[in-house]
């Protein structure tokens, strides 16, 4: 049978002024249903490339992605995206940057009255329903990332892509993020692919991690099962062994095995 | 002739001119900060106009007595204005109507012409931003167009609507459009990739994706371009109107310069200058108020 969500050998060529410039191979991941999965790896290792892929913002050179029995060639809202910079529309409302997903997405299905709950559930969901009439230049950049992902889980995706959605933050608002979306996994039970750079945060959220080896011709190196009861607390984390083991074994594949090339 | 210069400024991040109405709050670096006193702090404030005013008296006397006596010095330009001001709406015929009607008539064809440049510089500005064959194919008609003084036109105009209003309008239109293009143009250039990528997630038609996303995300753009061509067509139909006659202020000016009244064209240049200031003034607060912060 095959899984959920299935990366089927994908490899994507860039052409280049100086050439064909092979940025991935071989990818073949498959994901179950409900299942949070991160991908971390170092920077310029395609990660992103992978996520455009899988939301059809970009297309494999070979190979190809099938979801939910379909394979996926253009973006849609089956495959909300949560991007690094938020990406909310700097002249609409907090309320109405959601609505306009919602609208879209659920303008024939569900009546006018309807929408309007479900963009105030979703916003209380990410505990931002107190700002609905605030524009994205009046909230803090934590707020902001609140807001994006609120909109893609009111688009009621397949799989929840998030790109770094944490990145531009600082380490206290991250944590409060982190929570705050364990706490809606636990909930709704999403599929949900995150990149990331936190060995932490990559321990601490998913089911599974990939781990990706140094470009040019990146590929998965390691895939690794975070086998910790849920919910997860980092605090009575922050001791525990089995916790501590696989941060240590993702800082190994990414510090002993894949040493940045291009370190600064 | 500054007119060009203005219309190459199409990029509203580098334009000449500073832009103190995108900030809110902050102080006026302008002003100097001299703290408790208010009094003091109006001293300052008021004093370098009050002697700009001095000086440009004393060298307009100095001209109007020394260098040209048949220019009108500031008494007698006074009181031809309180004359003018008096009725400025007064109509005793088609060639004798008050200065009010004047400026009504002028500004009625530069609006006109503006709203047309509008409605065809947004479309056309969206074209050419998104469409590489559409930029490739108009970019050279646009740049060798641009730096014509727009009255180069009126003859073409007088032969394609054979009537003076409409050459007006349409020197107007030709005036404002340029500005409108490269403006919208570029803010459609400038829009971030990621809400292309939220259209294109939502999978927005392009209908949609213009009305949703390029529209509002220009919007600061073509609101930059707007006021900029505005600017330009009040310079411009004064002397637009001094060749095709009609009732105008530019007309106006011409008229007294045939009866050598002097000291009503000085009014009516100072009458022009506050209509612009007015002008401009309406499109700031236009712009502020439709100026989302970004970021
Ligand atoms: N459109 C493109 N054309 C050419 N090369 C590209 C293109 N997009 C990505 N690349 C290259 O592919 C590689 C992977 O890029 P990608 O953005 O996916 O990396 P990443 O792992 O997301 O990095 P980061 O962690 O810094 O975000 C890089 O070497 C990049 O230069
Ligand atoms: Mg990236």
């Amino acid at each position: 049978m095959t899984p959920y969500l299935s990366i089927e050998d994908v490899g994507i060529t860039f052409p280049t002024p100086d050439g064909p410039f092979v940025a991935l191979r071989d990818i073949r991941l498959g994901i179950e249903k409900g299942e949070f999965v991160s991908i971390i790896g170092h920077s310029g290792c395609g990660k992103s490339t992978i996520m455009n892929i899988i939301g059809g913002l970009a297309q494999a050179s070979i190979g190809g992605v099938v979801l939910d029995n379909r394979e996926v060639n253009e973006p849609g809202p089956d495959r909300a995206i949560v991007f690094q910079n938020h990406s909310l529309l700097p002249w609409l409302t907090v309320y109405k940057n959601v609505a306009i997903a919602v609208d879209k997405v659920f303008g024939d299905l569900k009546s006018k009255k309807e929408r309007d709950d479900w963009v105030r559930h979703n916003l209380r969901l990410v505990h931002m329903d107190h700002a609905m009439e605030k524009r994205p230049g009046e909230i803090s950049g934590g707020m902001k990332q609140r807001v994006g992902i609120a909109r893609a889980l009111a688009m009621e995706p397949k799989v929840l892509l998030m790109d770094e959605p944490f990145g531009a933050l600082d380490a206290l608002t991250r944590a409060h993020l982190q929570d705050s979306l364990m706490e809606i996994h636990a909930q709704l039970g999403n599929t949900v692919i995150m990149i990331t750079h936190d060995v932490d945060e990559s321990v601490l959220l998913s089911d599974r991690i990939v781990m990706m080896t140094n470009g040019p011709a990146a590929t998965i190196g390691e895939v690794m099962t975070v086998d910790l009861e849920r919910p997860r607390n980092r605090l009575e984390l922050a001791d525990n062994s089995a916790f501590n083991h696989y941060r240590a074994e993702v800082m190994r594949f990414l510090y002993e095995r894949q040493r940045n090339p291009q370190a600064a | 002739m500054a007119i060009k210069d203005e219309i190459v400024a199409d990029n509203p991040s580098v334009k000449p001119e500073a832009e103190p109405t995108y900030q809110k709050g902050g102080t006026d670096p302008s002003v100097p900060e001299s703290g408790v006193n208010p009094f003091a702090r109006l001293i300052q404030i008021v004093t370098p106009p009050l002697v700009t005013l001095v000086v440009v008296m004393m060298a307009w006397i100095f001209i109007s007595t020394i260098v040209a006596p048949d220019i009108p010095g500031p008494q007698a330009t006074f009181e031809q204005a309180r004359e003018i001001l008096a009725d400025p709406f007064y109509t005793y015929g088609p060639n004798d109507m008050g200065i009010g009607w004047q400026v009504f008539y002028s500004l009625g064809r530069v609006l006109a012409g503006f709203a047309l440049a509008v409605l065809v510089g947004v479309p056309l500005g969206f074209l050419v931003g998104t469409s590489r064959i559409m930029h490739r194919a108009l970019s050279p008609l646009i740049q060798i167009l641009k730096p014509v003084s727009p009255l180069a036109w009126l003859p073409i105009g007088l032969l394609l609507f054979e009537a003076v209003n409409p050459s007006a309008i349409f020197v107007i239109f030709i005036t404002s459009i340029w500005p409108i293009i490269l403006n919208t143009a570029t803010g459609v250039k400038a829009i971030p990739g990621d809400y292309m990528n939220v259209a294109r997630v939502l999978n927005l038609s392009p209908m949609e994706t213009a009305v949703k996303i390029l529209l509002p995300a220009t919007r600061p753009h073509i609101l930059t371009g707007m006021r900029l061509s505005l600017g330009i067509a009040w310079m411009v139909i004064v002397a637009a109107e001094m060749l095709t006659g009609g009732v105008g202020i530019g007309f106006y000016v011409w008229d007294e310069w045939n009866n050598l009244n002097v000291a009503s064209i000085i009014v009516a240049i100072l009458v022009i200058g506050v209509v612009g200031i007015v002008l401009e003034a309406i499109m700031n607060l236009v712009q502020s108020r439709f100026d989302y912060n970004q970021r």
